[in-house]
């Protein structure tokens, strides 16, 4: 079920809202247990909100694309009185005053919050293994990882328990979890998104997006949760835009670039033939395919490890056990509460990435690793705008492979890094991407195309991945779990 | 780069962590293995590039000097761990 | 051996904004604990900062009003380390580009004028505060205060004594409140100063080894303060003991200054560019207009005492001292008063009213004074009268002619009155009469006193004078 085929049938009064999000909350009880996408659930509030949907669509008054759409979202999105954990130990009972802007705006478009989704705690893995609280397992192979860390929002959807979800990425913690479980993932251009309410991971990385079934529906999110916001001040002001505006527009004569290091060095071969095949698809709708060197490519999980472990490692220092969250008992002074509770508080993972960015930024080597990085990053931002002088879009796999094992990568940190190769760079240069299904390896799992576009082109990009989507029809594999 | 544990140990006291010995010798294999990976950045030349540290070139984002209502106190101090007379409570600070 | 102290100052003023640096909350001072808060200003996760505008105009305004260089381009960094007071783990402050700097001020001591040189300075948010447990057990954090916008103001070493460091920050101090930037009350801590001491053989080039003393909350403070270590820094080397570098808190009742032993950890404050927040880039453009619209400086108004209300050079430092005297007078001025009289009073009895009282303002408008001389001029009431219906002004705010009445403290000067009572005190005191009479003309001045006190000093005094003599000669 997409937002568009929901909402036709919502205003034909063909369902109602509560018996919409009633059916969605058995789907989950049948099916969450196993998947495991779900942190936790509001149920009485949905209900209140279900009832509030209808009674908007009863009199025609002010109904969206999103009146009565039940949807989930990652829990490192504050949602006020709901609690919000991020996947932590550290904020297993922490409960915002407050929403995220982006909250606020669906809840003015009377979407209807499900529940809140698991994650890689706060946000840093490829796998949503580093949950404090569960693992989140792939819909299409219970002993596959649904990828990270947005990995309960793209499970959710895979498996049809919300309508679609909103996920974070910093490093490609939207794609590489769409890419993994076959369904959309967008992350919008820096800045289009509001980032008050989302607990910071990388401040100059980080954004919020949808992952949805359809390109169609990811852009009609988009509309509802984008815009300038006065309380971020690295949100721009794009104006009243539809994402969707160039949709059905042919694409023919549009340019798509493909980095040759894409299809070299740790691919899949499966993966890339696939993509391979994809290319083809798009040559024969009359798009140009060139190959490209970006030069680059190697050095930008580099760069994006200094960068984002350095702004976490900062980001992460408010969490001290004095204001909020988790405190550890056992201390008799200052510094032993600092040291116990927040060693007990967080994972290894968020420990390694807060060492590393500590350090990096530590007297005497912040010129070395923070500054070179920072230099790293206008080259490949400048890289990045030279080949969209000629071209629309790049093109190229979002994963290197498809959803390993649970338990697979866990003690190779280094080794789940490398996994973000394709994902990373924009991020550093702060584009938009899409991630959208475009086949299955021999194990049957989902294998992600990914398209970047230029700053604030996700109309473009959302048009050359909705030809290749109506091409190819692969949406309408819907799994049964 | 060759990290070392006197390194990792200081860099832990600034984070505000301990670290068990076998945590040491992990991150020792592990931030060494990250950090001679990082190093590849050494071979590009960065001379006379600019930091980016926005990828947006906008500047002067402001907000107006006008009050709004604070929060309740007790939405402030509601997830507090501890809490004494309407204040956060923490061990005694010696001066 | 001589030796010579070297003093440069850290200054902290917290701006007169209505809201915070990053939040909406108020920065009015007192307030119950933590109800001037918001998630933002707590540092609640998911929280982002939005620069306050107004910080950025006063910052410019007190540089240019200390002739610093203003930069064209600025932008804010994370200082980061973790104290309970500071709820994010790092303050946003500015690292290597700061809103001013190379900038100076002139004081006076001794008659000498003296350039202080001002090194930078930047804009930064304030902590919250902390405070000790009732029951003792352990510290309590009212974040009230945290994220209040603070203008931190980094003197050069150029200070030699605690005479000239008094002056500086008397100087500082007068200059932003001028601009209107702060209110620098420093018993309420919206003005603090940190100062960097140390101590070297005259004539040596190098500098010493030096401390930083913290928690100086009044100039008396700051004056017994550089005083004590001046004399504890130079008793350590003459014992053959080496300075440390420590930061060390100032204890005026006790006298005496102890190490902080918080602070004695280096601390390595990874700066980094505070991604959250944009650069802030000000235009010459801006820079000028900005000029245009400073107030006129104390040295100024100084000049246009002298000039046009023909004060002396002695009262125009006096009333300029502070911009709320001087607003004062003129306000007085400007309702009519005699520029020399007012000074009078504001000097003589204002000025010693507000010591009195500790205020840092003056608690009612000029006009009220203007209206008071002019009482005195038209000899509604005595000179005498006219100092203690001041005070009853000070105290109630009220309007000296309600004071005046309700006090029933109106010059008698009808003489018919007043004859009864020089009659009466004629006849009540027959020997100072004698004396008088005898040819000690200054026994009058006792007659004169019984007489004033009959009438309770609202008597008429050169009436009084009159009177007594015209009936003491008829006597002879």
């Amino acid at each position: 079920m997409t937002i568009e085929k929901l909402h036709v049938k919502l205003i034909n009064k063909e369902i109602k809202v509560e018996e919409l999000v009633d059916s969605y909350y058995k789907k989950i009880k049948k099916s969450d247990s196993k998947i495991g996408a779900y942190i936790s659930l509001c149920q009485d509030k949905a209900m209140i909100a279900a009832k509030k949907a209808q009674l908007k669509i009863d009199n025609n008054d002010n109904v969206t694309m999103l009146t009565g759409i039940p949807l989930a979202i990652k829990d490192n999105i504050c949602t006020k009185d709901i609690i919000t954990t991020c996947g932590s130990r550290f904020l297993e009972t922490f409960e915002p005053p407050y929403n995220a802007t982006v909250v606020n705006k669906l809840y003015e478009h009377d979407g209807i919050v499900l529940g809140k989704l698991n994650l890689d705690e706060f946000a840093m893995g490829g796998s949503t293994e580093n949950s404090y609280f569960k693992s989140t397992k792939n819909p299409f192979n219970l002993e596959r990882v649904p990828g990270g860390s947005s990995g309960g929002s793209a499970a959710c959807v895979a498996a049809d328990l919300a309508t679609f979800t909103l996920g974070s990425d910093t490093g490609g913690s939207i794609r590489q979890p769409a890419s993994f479980c076959g369904v959309v993932g967008l992350k919008p251009t820096y800045g289009t998104v509001s980032r008050y309410g989302l607990v910071a991971f990388a401040s100059s990385l980080d954004q919020i997006g949808p992952i949805t079934k359809t390109v169609k529906d990811a852009g009609i999110v988009l509309n509802a949760i984008s815009g300038i916001d006065r309380y971020d001040s690295t949100s721009s002001d794009i104006g009243n835009i539809d994402f969707n505006e160039n949709i059905n527009k042919d694409i023919k004569g549009m340019r798509l670039a493909i980095p040759k290091q894409y299809l070299e060095g740790k691919i899949s071969p499966q993966v890339k033939e696939s993509i391979k095949k994809a290319l083809n698809e798009y040559e024969k709708m009359g798009v140009t395919i060139e190959e490209i060197d970006l030069k680059l490519a190697d050095y930008a999980i580099a760069a994006y490890y200094i960068i984002s472990s350095a702004e976490a490692s900062s980001n992460l220092a408010r969490y001290d056990g004095v204001k909020y969250g988790y405190r550890n008992k056992e201390f008799s002074n200052l510094i032993e509460l600092y040291k116990n509770t927040r060693s007990e508080g967080f994972g290894d993972e968020v420990k390694r990435r807060i060492m590393l960015g500590t350090y990096v930024l530590s007297s005497g080597y912040y010129d070395a690793y923070y500054k070179k990085a920072l230099q790293v990053r206008t080259l490949i931002k400048n890289e990045f705008d030279e080949i969209f002088k000629k071209f629309d879009g790049i093109i190229g796999p979002t994963a290197p492979t498809t959803a390993f094992k649970i338990g697979e990568k866990n003690n190779d940190p280094l080794e789940m890094y490398l996994g973000d190769i394709y994902t990373v760079a924009v991020n550093i240069a702060g584009l938009p991407a899409i991630s959208i299904p475009c086949g299955f390896d021999d194990n049957n799992l989902p294998i992600g195309l990914q398209i970047i576009g230029k700053a604030f082109d996700e109309r473009k990009i959302l048009q050359l991945a909705y030809a290749y989507e109506q091409k190819t029809k692969l949406y309408e594999l819907s799994k049964e779990v | 780069m060759q990290i070392t544990k006197k390194t990792i140990n200081h860099v832990a006291n600034l984070a505000r962590l301990n670290l068990k010995d076998e945590e040491v010798n992990t991150l020792l294999t592990q931030m060494g293995e990250i950090l001679t990976y990082i190093d590849k950045l050494n071979s590009l030349d960065t001379s006379n590039v600019k930091p980016m540290e926005h990828v947006k070139p906008i500047s002067n984002v402001f907000r107006e000097d006008v009050i709004a209502p604070s929060f309740n106190r007790d939405d402030i101090l509601k997830n507090a761990p501890e809490k004494e007379d309407g204040a956060f409570s923490v061990p005694k600070i010696m001066d | 051996m001589e030796y010579e102290v070297v003093i440069g100052l850290e200054v902290h003023v917290e701006l007169a904004t209505k809201t915070k640096i990053f939040c909406d909350c108020t920065t009015e001072f007192g307030g119950e604990i933590n109800t001037h808060c918001c998630p933002i200003c707590i540092g609640m996760p998911g929280t982002l900062p939005v620069m306050n505008k107004e910080v950025v105009d006063f910052a410019i305004k007190v540089g240019l009003a200390t002739h610093c260089e203003i930069a064209n381009f600025s932008k804010m960094d994370r200082k980061n380390y973790f104290y309970p007071d500071l709820p994010k783990a790092y303050q946003v402050s500015q690292f290597d580009l700061p809103i001013c700097k190379e900038g100076y001020i002139d004081i006076e001591v001794e008659g000498k004028t003296k350039r202080i040189g001002i090194t930078r300075i930047h804009m930064e948010e304030d902590a919250g505060k902390l405070i000790h447990s009732s029951f003792g057990t352990g510290s309590l954090i009212d974040y009230n205060r945290c994220g209040v916008p603070l203008i931190e103001i980094v003197g050069e070493p150029d200070l030699r004594s605690a005479e000239e460091t008094k002056a500086y920050v008397e100087k500082l101090r007068s200059i932003i409140q001028y601009v209107g930037a702060s209110d620098c009350k420093m018993q309420e801590g919206s003005l603090r100063a940190d100062v960097n001491l140390s101590v070297r053989s005259i004539g040596e080039k190098k500098l010493g080894t030096r401390t930083e003393m913290k928690n100086l909350n009044s100039f008396k403070a700051i004056v017994h303060a550089i005083i004590h270590e001046q004399k504890r820094q130079i008793s350590e080397i003459e014992q053959g003991k080496k300075i440390i570098q420590e930061t060390r808190r100032w204890d005026d009742d006790k006298g005496k200054s102890y190490a902080m032993r918080s602070k004695e950890e280096a601390h390595d404050y990874r700066y980094f560019p505070e991604p959250d927040l944009v650069p802030i880039e000000i235009s010459n453009e801006k820079i000028e207009k900005i000029r245009l619209q400073l107030p006129k400086l104390p040295h100024e108004r100084v000049k246009r005492y002298i000039e046009e209300y023909n004060l002396p050079s002695y009262d125009a430092k006096i009333l300029t001292s502070s911009k709320d005297i001087a607003d004062f007078f003129e306000q007085a001025v400007k309702s009519g008063a005699n520029p020399k009289k007012a000074s009078n009073y504001i000097m003589g009895n204002v000025m010693k009213l507000m010591n009195q009282f500790n205020d840092e303002s003056i608690p009612f408008s000029g006009e009220k004074l203007a209206k008071l001389i002019h009482m005195v001029e038209k000899n509604i009431i005595s000179q005498n009268i006219a100092v203690k219906v001041l005070q009853y002004m000070y105290e109630s705010k009220k309007d000296p002619e309600v004071i005046v009445k309700e006090k029933n403290l109106a010059s008698l000067n009808d003489e018919g009155e007043l004859n009864s009572v020089v009659e009466t005190t004629i006849k009540e005191n027959e020997k100072s009469v004698n004396d008088y009479i005898s040819g000690n003309l200054k026994a009058i001045g006792f007659l004169m006193g019984q007489v004033m006190k009959q009438t309770k000093g609202k008597a008429n005094p050169q009436l009084v004078n009159k009177l007594l003599k015209e009936k003491l000669e008829k006597m002879k």
